[in-house]
């Protein structure tokens, strides 16, 4: 269906319309609002809504992280003094919050190469005819469809002290059991979600495969490369911009983590050691009404990810 | 033996997925959990009494449609609101087009979860959503996804279509409710599927939302439940899991159906452009 890559696909529309020979009026109408001043009122609702829930609200977390914000009963009017860089000190000077970001850290670095991986390895063997060709596309992506709640209970039970996973291990099973053992817990959560993510991005990639011209591996075949080299030379470089996308998306999963912190493990424990940022940011925010002290961890998040992409952008993009 | 190694691949890969999901339904139909390996593959025990247990405890009809009405929702101003923004992107030309576009691409970058402080000060605060269906759809009700599918297949419709029906007279909602939208049938259930798994999956806002049992979706009344109430039943992880499976059977057996408009052509141009 394509053949580019996502960095070069995305082409914004042409601005300028081009030069037809209509009267002076709707010329001058055209000049301001555009050749179909029509397309306004059909993407209106979609501005609108992107204005109320995106824009605004960006904006308003911004607003509230620089001032001492606390929840007041609708329509009270109530003073909300300017603090200044206050609540992103009380933010960066909280072990909890610390932690949390320690963890997304832990999280990334154990969840990504998993990913990326993975998806690389099942694509690579998915991308042929064959039998069950389907069944197996279907069963991969299972997981990535299925309410994180939903399977969360079943790793719950698979993880638990009991569970099947230290039955099978036997006298090799962690003590404390995974899901309360500090050094553990976190790396359960990031191989979870590896599991849960991985037929989305299998997708993906095989997309990606598609564009890798034939010629190539032929060439490669000619020259004598063995299979390892095939997929060292011609198949991981000509996948570089799903790469991309790939740990862009994974970094954001690990900056919105919260329902497997708060239902895995029972709410980030043990002692912190598997809480997000999102989930410190729903306990200080929500729980304990600190919303201004919710809002700078917010943004603090925000520019970390954009930060951690760019930069992900550049190593991986270099040639 | 080529062959071999790549089936081999494939089925180690299979069994790693699907063996929760075949463990939990396992589970939930069993009276009594056996955590050994064998317990894997029982051959009696089984019983209903686990959904007893967790309807008994969750209203799971009701909680099934509220999730309904939650995602219903969303994919109905998705595709209304959606279709109209993709077309205008793809096929007309107006002012703050370009604006529009950049910023349905940073919606994607910026992750929705850290804007639940803001947002809960708006809805929940000021305008008093708490608890109420619109208060649940509104921050998912227009999927920017969605839109860019929509947008990527509408460009890719020839523009004779649409400057001959213009010719004959035909206006703009005409052009795309009769010439482009049949076209794009596709695309939709595409769009449609990407946009169930949002809302119906969601936890976290929904759970921020609605502090009443009554209209909470089934992803937040089964969290309730295995994080308050669980350790009290005679039975746990069988109830739990039995609402698990009720909670993952829509979804799951919607991709297996629609399976052919999951691929990773559809996700390729609605993911890269």
């Amino acid at each position: 269906m394509t053949t580019t890559s996502p960095s070069t696909a995305i082409q914004t529309p042409a601005s300028t319309p081009t030069a037809s020979p209509t009267p002076q009026k709707r010329g001058r109408v055209a000049s301001i609002l555009g050749r179909q001043p029509l397309g306004i009122a059909f993407a209106a609702p979609y501005a609108v809504f992107l204005a109320v829930v995106f824009a605004y609200p960006l904006g308003l977390a911004v607003w509230i992280s620089f001032h001492d914000y606390f929840f007041a009963a609708p329509g009270a009017s109530v003073a909300r003094p300017f603090v200044g860089f206050a609540n992103y000190a009380t933010a960066l000077s909280d072990p909890a919050v610390r932690r949390s970001f320690l963890n997304v850290a832990i999280f990334l670095v154990i969840n990504v190469p998993i990913t990326v991986a993975l998806a690389l390895l099942l694509a690579n063997a998915l991308n042929a005819a064959m039998r069950g060709r389907t069944f197996f596309r279907v069963a991969y992506y299972v997981p990535y469809v299925s309410a994180g709640v939903a399977v969360v209970s079943v790793w719950l039970f698979l993880f638990s002290k009991n569970g099947m996973v230290n039955q099978v291990l036997g006298s090799l099973a962690p003590d404390p059991s995974w899901l309360v053992n500090s050094t553990l817990a976190m790396p359960l959560i990031a191989v979870f979600v590896a599991w849960k993510q991985l037929g989305f991005f299998i997708l993906l990639y095989l997309a990606a495969l598609q564009n890798v011209p034939k010629e190539l591996y032929e060439s490669a075949q000619m020259d004598g490369a063995n299979k390892w080299q095939q997929l060292r030379n011609v198949t991981i470089p000509g996948v570089r911009p799903a790469t991309v996308l790939v740990v862009i998306l994974a970094t954001i999963t690990g900056a919105n983590l919260f329902s497997e912190p708060y239902l895995l493990t029972n709410g980030g424990g043990p002692n912190g050691a598997s809480a997000s940022p999102v989930l410190v940011m729903y306990q200080k925010g929500i729980e304990q009404g600190n919303p201004d002290v919710a809002s700078a961890i917010g943004v603090i998040l925000v520019i970390a990810v954009l930060l951690v992409s760019l930069l992900n952008r550049r190593l991986l993009e270099r040639d | 033996m080529k062959r071999f190694g790549r089936v081999t691949v494939l089925s180690l890969g299979a069994l790693l997925f699907l063996f929760p999901f075949y463990y939990m339904i396992i589970t939930s139909f069993q009276a009594k959990p056996n955590t050994s390996l064998a317990g894997a593959f029982p051959f009696g025990g089984w019983t209903l009494q686990n959904y007893r247990e967790i309807n008994a405890r969750v209203d799971l009809l009701g909680s099934l449609a509220n999730s309904g009405i939650f995602t219903g929702g969303v994919i109905l101003a998705t595709l209304v609101f959606g279709v109209l923004a993709g077309y205008a992107l793809a096929r007309l030309h107006f002012r703050g087009q370009g604006t529009l576009f950049s910023l349905m691409l940073l919606v994607q970058l910026v992750p929705f979860q850290l804007l639940i402080i803001p947002l809960y000060v708006m809805i929940v605060r000021s305008y008093g959503l708490a608890d109420s269906y619109l208060g649940m759809i509104l921050p998912f009700a227009i999927n920017s996804t969605a839109v860019f599918v929509f947008r990527q297949f509408f460009l890719q419709l020839p523009e004779d279509l649409f400057a001959a029906a213009r010719i004959d007279g035909a206006g703009e909602l005409r052009v795309l409710w009769s010439i482009a939208l049949p076209l794009v049938r596709p695309a939709m259930v595409t769009a449609v599927l990407l946009t169930f798994i949002g809302p119906w999956n969601e936890f976290l806002w929904p759970f921020l939302v609605t502090k009443n049992a009554n209209m909470q979706p089934l992803a937040v009344s089964l969290a309730n439940y295995l994080s308050n109430i669980a350790g009290r039943a005679a039975n746990p992880y069988g109830a739990t899991l039995a609402g698990a499976v009720v909670l993952a059977a829509p979804a799951v057996a919607l991709f297996v159906a629609f399976q052919r408009h999951f691929t990773s052509s559809d996700l390729g141009s609605g993911v890269k452009g």
